[in-house]
């Protein structure tokens, strides 16, 4: 199984340290979302992986090499860093075919990968004139070109439409479940929430947090319940007595830190007090990323 | 290298920017030899017992050797524009075999074309001596065969700077107004610098470089052959530093 491995790679631009010691690790069969605000070094990093921008210290291997030791990169590492990075006068096609020849592949790989991004029908047209969208699935498509084992992309749903959003996410969905090791930056957690198996924190270039996609919610979440009672107030009272933290919400309902929705429940019981709801709340994927990323923000802006 | 080779080929011939650059070059040239051919007199005149018309049908290699440079500045520079150069790189992360297939690809097309353009403009510009009862000569004669191949071969030392300079500058703007400043404005001032300066000029675009596009041997310059070789290494120089500055910087 090939896997992204990065150990303490730093790298300094004057005197900013733009990515800090960062140690992780991409599996393979798994969708890695790498987050942070913008600024926070995910593009460098990524940069570092596939050798185009050299690290200060640290390094960053795929299957145990250097991203410049591969002999046939293409079929190892697929990797989308900038949709904008084609020629505009040259049509799709001849831009995937002269990344096919600089490493041997057949040139019937390009048709396979044009079909398989939506843009056989566009293939003869120049990329000067396509939509931000149809630069992402072109740079998706150069990915795929070599049918590599890894793939890295930065941003890949930027300027894609709502069905694109949704390709998009199901294609990085079924690499994964191909067996590859997927690696996906974005700054918006709403976004990975819904992809990533795996989360990557990061901000000011250091790691934040590097976790399952579940535990995130449930441990910096600190889940509450929301309660609606016939008598909000004696239910607020005997919960308080019980130790549980209780606020009130919307609609005369209470929202209860610190005890769960089966204690809460039990406790009604046991005094005689209806329940007309007893919805226990996650934390969203995106208030525990606001969390963890609001001290590492580079540019905040000030509320009015 | 064959597969970077291959690949570089399909980026240079499948941008129409290419083609309309050399439609240009032969039209320009082209059109610069027929109209110069209005004042064939006055040259002639003027040139006296120096006159070389060999030399004289291949004057346009001084706008042609702009547009094959640009050509070959292009080649680098527009992947730098367009962030073409980080896909190229990583799909290919032995840079100096990126480098290398871009300067032997834009060494060919000048040379090809160049030499074209060369022999084009020398028999266009001998039918037209012809025309105006003015001394002509023919590729038999003697040194004009050498003449006109020393046009070709000066241009492709001048697409390899142009890739070179791209290379080095990254930017379009800036790798052409070194390239200006090479061919046409020291060449233009040579005359400021101090006598120890002016020996580089024996080997320097236009001036000693450009010698051996003729016949008749300019003073001058008396080794025009020494000066085109000259000229090639420096040429050579400029890429071996562009081999170091790509293989260092970040992209």
């Amino acid at each position: 199984m090939t896997r992204i491995e990065v150990r303490g790679l730093t790298k300094r631009y004057g005197p900013d340290t733009v990515v800090d010691d960062l140690t992780f690790t991409v599996e393979a069969g798994q969708v890695t979302g790498f987050l942070g605000p913008n600024g926070a070094g995910k593009t460098t990093t990524m940069r570092m992986i596939v050798g185009l921008a050299a690290p200060d210290r640290g390094t960053a291997t795929i299957g145990g090499r250097h991203y410049g030791s591969l002999p046939v990169p293409l079929t190892e590492v697929g990797a989308l860093l900038d949709a904008a990075a084609v020629h505009g006068g040259r049509t799709a096609r001849d831009h995937l075919l002269a990344l096919a020849a600089s490493n041997g592949l057949p040139p019937g790989r390009v048709e396979d990968v044009l079909t398989r991004t939506g843009m056989a029908g566009v293939a003869v047209k120049r990329a000067g004139t396509f939509s931000l969208g149809m630069r992402q699935r072109l740079g998706i498509a150069a990915a795929l070109l070599g049918d590599p084992r890894v793939l890295i992309f930065d941003e890949p749903v930027n300027g894609l439409d709502p069905e694109g959003i949704r390709w998009a996410r199901e294609l990085m969905r079924a690499l994964a479940a191909e067996g590859r090791a997927v690696l996906v930056s974005s700054h918006l957690m709403s976004e990975m929430a819904q992809t990533a198996d795996h989360l990557i924190v990061i901000g000011r270039g250091r790691i934040i947090a590097d976790t399952p996609a579940s535990e995130l919610t449930g441990g910096a979440g600190g889940g509450s319940v929301r309660v609606r009672a016939a008598d909000p107030g004696t239910l607020a009272l005997r919960l308080s007595a019980a130790g549980a933290t209780v606020r009130e919400g919307l609609e005369a309902s209470l929202t209860v830190a610190g005890m769960s929705a089966e204690e809460i429940g039990r406790l009604a019981a046991y005094h005689g007090l209806a329940l007309i709801e007893l919805s226990p709340v996650r934390a969203s994927l995106e208030d525990a990323y606001l969390r963890l990323t609001s001290e590492s923000v580079e540019f905040q802006g000030v509320a009015a | 290298m064959n597969r970077v080779l291959t690949a570089e080929w399909i980026k240079l011939r499948s941008l129409r920017s290419t083609w309309s650059m050399l439609a240009g070059l032969f039209a320009v040239g082209l059109g610069i030899s027929l109209l110069s051919l209005n004042r064939v007199h006055d040259a002639y005149a003027e040139a006296g017992a120096d006159w070389d018309p060999t030399r004289h049908s291949m004057t346009v290699y001084v706008v042609a050797q702009l547009i094959l440079g640009v050509l070959g500045a292009l080649v680098v520079t527009s992947e730098f524009a367009t962030g073409l150069m980080r896909t190229t790189l990583t799909a290919t992360p032995a840079r100096h075999r990126v480098l290398a297939a871009k300067a032997v690809l834009a060494a060919a097309v000048s040379l090809v074309a160049g030499q074209a353009l060369m022999l084009c403009v020398f028999l266009v510009g001998q039918w037209g001596f012809a025309r105006n009862g003015v001394p002509r000569a023919s590729l038999g004669d003697p040194g004009v065969p050498a003449a006109v191949a020393a046009g070709g071969l000066y241009l492709a030392v001048i697409g390899l700077l142009g890739v070179a300079l791209g290379t080095i500058m990254r930017a379009t703007a800036g790798a052409i107004v070194t390239l200006v400043g090479i061919v046409f404005i020291i060449p233009g001032i040579a005359g400021v610098f101090p006598s120890w300066i002016r020996q580089v000029f024996v080997f320097w675009p236009t001036l000693g470089g450009a010698a051996a596009l003729g016949t008749v041997p300019d003073p001058d310059f008396p080794h025009p052959w020494w000066g085109l070789g000259g000229m090639a290494l420096g040429g050579a120089a400029v890429l071996a530093a562009a081999f170091v500055v790509l293989r260092r910087r970040d992209v």
